[in-house]
Order: C-alpha cells, then sequence, then structure tokens
C-alpha cells in the first residue's frame, strides 16, 4: 500500500489490486477549509480525465473543487462520508475517503507527489 | 484541490495589514488570522466555526470587532445634520438609545450601514463597517463637516460579548450592567476598567457591543475570557451567525447598488422621515425610495414592479446543498430572476441557508425557485428571515 499525494491536496492509495486507487483530501486540506459539511461526490462509472473537477468538498467557510488526481472510472463513492461530511475532518486519511478509481493511465501514478515532497510543499503553500 | 475563498485569503496575509489591540492575544490562543476590512483578524480559533457557532448559542462568545470604526457626531445641530445623510429618525432617538442606520448616496443606494447612539450632551456615538469607514468618514465629513465636529475614535476598540449567558457574565464583572435592554446603553467599569457598552450585536442573541481604549482592550479581553461562559469566537461564526439571525453583511448583501426598499430595511426607515412625516424624505436618493415604498406597499391597489424591481428575501435549500454567494437563480422555467448573496449551511439550524436577490413577482415567502449550483438545479423556497427567532433582551 503506498500513499501518494497531488498539489492539489488529495491524497492517492494504491491498493493491492494496482490498478484501483482511493482518493481523499490531505489532513492540510482538512484543516484549511475547517468543519466539512457537504461534500458532492461523482457518479459511479463516470469517467474523468486527470486533473478535471469529480467533487466538491464544503465547510461553512468555503467550498472547494476535488480534482481527478489521476485519470480513470469511478468504481465506488464514499456513501459513508457523503452522509456524514465530518469524516474528512475526523479522519481524512482512512474513513473520509472520498471515492475509488480504476486507473486509464498507472503511469500517471509515479508523477504523484510522495509524502515528503507533499510535506514540503504543503509547508511552503 | 483548490480552496479558492480561504487560500486566496490566507496567501493574501501580509505586513501591510493593521492589527488590532488583541492580536498578540488572537495569536496566543491560536487563531488563524486572515486580512479583513485591512486588518489581520481571527476567522477562527482551535474549536472551529461550528463549536464557536454554537458556543455562542448557548453561551457567550467574544469577538474581536475593532476593525470596525467609531465615531462621534459633536454639536448642537448633529443629530439634524447626520439626519440629512439618512432615511431614519435621528433627531427622534432619546439620549441612552441606540439605533440602526443607513448611510445613503444620492442614488438612494447604500454607502453603508451603521449603529448610532445618542450620548446626550448634543454627542452621537457611531460604529461603522471596517472596509467603509474611511469613506464613511470622509463622506460625512464632506457633507455635514460644517454643522457639527465629526470625531474619528482610532484609538478605541471594540469587543462585542453575544449570547444567552452574555448578561449574567458581564453583570458579575459590571454590576447593573443587566438594566440595559436591547438597544440601549452608557458608560460602565468592567472589573474597574472603563468602557462603553450597547445591548446589541450582530448574532440574533443577547449580549453587548463593548468600546473601549485601546491600551485596556487586552486587559478587557483576557478578563472576560477568563469567565468560564466565555470563549473566543472568529469571524467565521460571526459570519453564520449573522446570517442566522437575518442580519445583512455589508458588501455582499447591501453595497452601493441596493437601496433601502430593495434591500427589505423598511423597518429601518421611520414615518416621521416617510411619504406625510412631518420630516418627510430630505435625505440622499428620497424622491426614489419613497416612490418605491410606496410601490411595495401597495398602496396604488397594486405591486408596482416597475417602481420596484427586486427585494432582498430570505432563501431554504430543499435539498441538503450549500447555495453560497453569487449562486443564480431562476424560476422552474429556467429564467433568471436573481442571486444569493450569502448562503451556507446554517449551522444551528442545521440546513441550507440562504439571502439573496429576487424580482418581486417571486419574493413572497413561500415561493419556490431554483438555484444553479455548479450547473445543476437545487430546488429553494422563500422563506420569512429571520431563520431563528432572534432573542434580544427588551426587558
Amino acid at each position: 500500500m503506498t500513499i501518494q499525494y497531488t498539489e492539489d491536496h488529495e491524497w492517492v492509495r494504491s491498493e493491492s489490486d494496482a490498478a484501483v486507487v482511493t482518493v481523499g483530501i490531505t489532513v492540510h486540506a482538512q484543516d484549511a477549509l475547517g468543519d466539512v459539511v457537504f461534500v458532492d461526490l461523482p457518479e459511479v462509472g463516470k469517467h474523468f480525465d486527470q486533473g478535471e473537477v469529480a467533487g466538491v468538498v464544503e465547510s461553512v467557510k468555503a467550498a472547494a473543487d476535488v480534482f481527478m488526481p489521476v485519470a480513470g472510472e469511478i468504481t465506488e463513492v464514499n456513501e459513508a462520508l457523503r452522509a456524514d461530511p465530518s469524516l474528512a475532518n475526523s479522519a481524512p486519511m482512512d474513513g473520509g475517503w472520498f471515492f475509488k478509481v480504476k486507473l486509464s493511465d498507472a503511469a500517471q501514478l509515479a508523477k504523484l507527489l510522495d509524502e515528503t515532497a507533499y510535506t514540503k510543499f504543503s509547508a511552503e503553500s | 484541490m483548490k480552496t479558492a475563498p480561504l487560500e486566496t485569503a490566507l496567501a493574501a496575509a501580509s505586513d501591510d495589514l493593521q492589527k488590532t489591540p488583541l492580536h498578540a492575544l488572537h495569536l496566543e490562543l491560536g487563531a488563524r488570522m486572515v486580512p479583513f476590512a485591512g486588518y489581520s483578524m481571527p476567522v477562527q480559533y482551535p474549536a472551529g466555526l461550528m463549536a464557536e457557532h454554537k458556543h455562542t448559542r448557548e453561551a457567550a462568545g467574544l469577538f474581536d470587532i475593532s476593525h470596525m470604526g467609531q465615531l462621534r457626531l459633536v454639536g448642537p445641530d448633529a443629530a439634524a445634520a447626520f439626519e440629512t445623510l439618512m432615511p431614519v429618525d435621528v433627531i427622534g432617538l432619546a439620549p441612552g438609545k441606540q439605533r440602526y442606520g443607513l448611510l445613503l448616496n444620492d442614488e438612494g443606494g447604500i454607502l453603508d450601514d451603521l449603529m448610532f447612539f445618542n450620548e446626550g450632551g448634543d454627542s452621537l456615538f457611531v460604529i461603522v463597517n471596517g472596509a467603509c469607514k474611511h469613506s464613511d468618514i470622509a463622506h460625512i465629513q464632506a457633507r455635514i463637516g460644517q454643522r457639527c465636529q465629526v470625531q474619528p475614535m482610532p484609538g478605541h476598540a471594540l469587543l462585542a460579548l453575544q449570547g444567552p449567558q452574555a448578561a449574567s457574565t458581564l453583570a458579575r464583572l459590571s454590576p447593573g450592567v443587566e438594566r440595559f435592554v436591547f438597544m440601549t446603553g452608557g458608560a460602565v467599569l468592567i472589573g474597574g476598567i472603563a468602557a462603553f457598552v450597547t445591548r446589541s450585536g450582530y448574532t440574533g442573541e443577547d449580549g453587548f457591543e463593548i468600546s473601549v481604549a485601546a491600551a485596556d482592550a487586552d486587559a478587557l479581553a483576557r478578563l472576560l475570557l477568563g469567565q468560564p461562559e466565555v470563549k473566543p469566537v472568529g469571524l467565521g461564526a460571526r459570519n453564520s451567525l449573522r446570517l442566522e439571525a437575518g442580519l445583512c453583511l455589508y458588501g455582499n448583501d447591501i453595497d452601493e447598488s441596493t437601496t433601502p426598499v430593495e434591500a427589505a430595511l423598511g423597518w429601518a426607515m421611520q414615518k416621521v422621515r416617510r411619504s406625510g412625516g412631518a420630516r418627510e424624505g430630505g435625505f440622499p436618493g428620497a424622491e426614489k425610495i419613497l416612490a418605491q415604498l410606496t410601490a411595495a406597499s401597495g398602496s396604488a391597489g397594486h405591486i408596482d414592479h416597475e417602481t420596484l424591481k427586486r427585494k432582498r428575501v430570505g432563501l431554504v435549500a430543499l435539498e441538503r446543498i450549500p447555495v453560497r454567494d453569487g449562486t443564480l437563480l431562476e424560476s422552474f422555467e429556467g429564467v433568471a430572476i436573481g442571486q444569493v448573496t450569502s448562503g451556507l449551511l446554517g449551522p444551528t439550524v442545521d440546513r441550507p441557508i440562504a439571502m439573496g436577490y429576487l424580482a418581486l413577482a417571486y419574493a413572497e415567502p413561500g415561493t419556490r425557485i431554483q438555484a444553479v449550483v455548479r450547473g445543476k438545479p437545487v430546488p429553494m423556497e422563500v422563506c420569512t428571515l429571520p431563520f431563528l427567532p432572534a432573542r434580544y433582551w427588551r426587558g
């Protein structure tokens, strides 16, 4: 299991089935947003290109787009998060995941940030 | 993820921002600071917006609102002069009382909304919005500076203590302060610190606004925060609290392009300044505003949609989707009929609420319309304001 990151503050976790990854927002992102009160999740089965807006996360004070970190098809969304958006704050890296993606191009994973690079990036941004 | 409003605000933080007298205290409390009205201000403390909002509704929240402008208008002609700038009864306000006012431009558009207090002795104490204070003072000086002294008070901080336990808490430190009813006030000592309080606020709760010399502000804030009921509350919760209370945010819900009648602030225009009143008109944009009032009343036998085209309304979303500022409002036929000016998920009402402007034909409570959120229609219903009953202390 590997976790990688984007400069848009999403994390991407590669599961044992290497073709499917799980996506969520980072600890830094949920902290910047504050109390999350709403998430808009994509439709299962829909395909997105890398960088397309796939969802929305809103706190009381701000709304933010969730970008597709890698191209692919949505295979599952987190219904528990839809029902209780505060999971994005309380468990951003596990119970607060957003959706799962079947990769179109596994090579895109190699270009994401590792934890060290993301930590450095988010500290500077 | 792109956190447009927040991260932009954070990124814009720079050293040229002004600091309030409580700046060091905010940092000590772990506040997240953002630029607001030219100041570095606390948007939230570590407890977070939701907890701060709920604490204010249940106990007492302390707000630093020192970015707001404070000034005095002094002289025997001050009230009569100030009245020429607003569609409001200034002359008739008794000493010891406070009132809501609206500075207007010559087209009847709102330059700012404000609170004014009759201190007696020919002196009015005025509180205006932080982002408008320099232009307000310049406007007031230019228009009535010959008739009274315009005295800015940059050496004063402003705190607000809001919530159902605000009065009992403040009375512990300032016995007798509980005698003031809503929209009254006076000079008091709070734990020995000289202050000027009014029983008013911007949350829909009972509470006080407290003007204090900048040099005493930190000590006063620490004294108040030392009370078991009191927690610090940032601008984020201040915004969600005021929206639930149905109160306008200048720059969002009202501005130079909106008139008091369009903004549904007719209640702020006393009869004496309206058509047929003893001091009818005589304020900027009077002709337009008085015509709009007549149109709104339907006294011509019908609502006149030409003279008054739109109105500020409350809206609730019928799905649990927040509808934010700037969202387009449509009829179910897809005709554009207005726009949202403030919107969020109300922490206490626990549903998405908004204010906005709608074409008059759609502005009746109970009317259903739709908001266009990220390209998708979200059904909304026009409702009466406030979203939560106000809990002001009227004695």
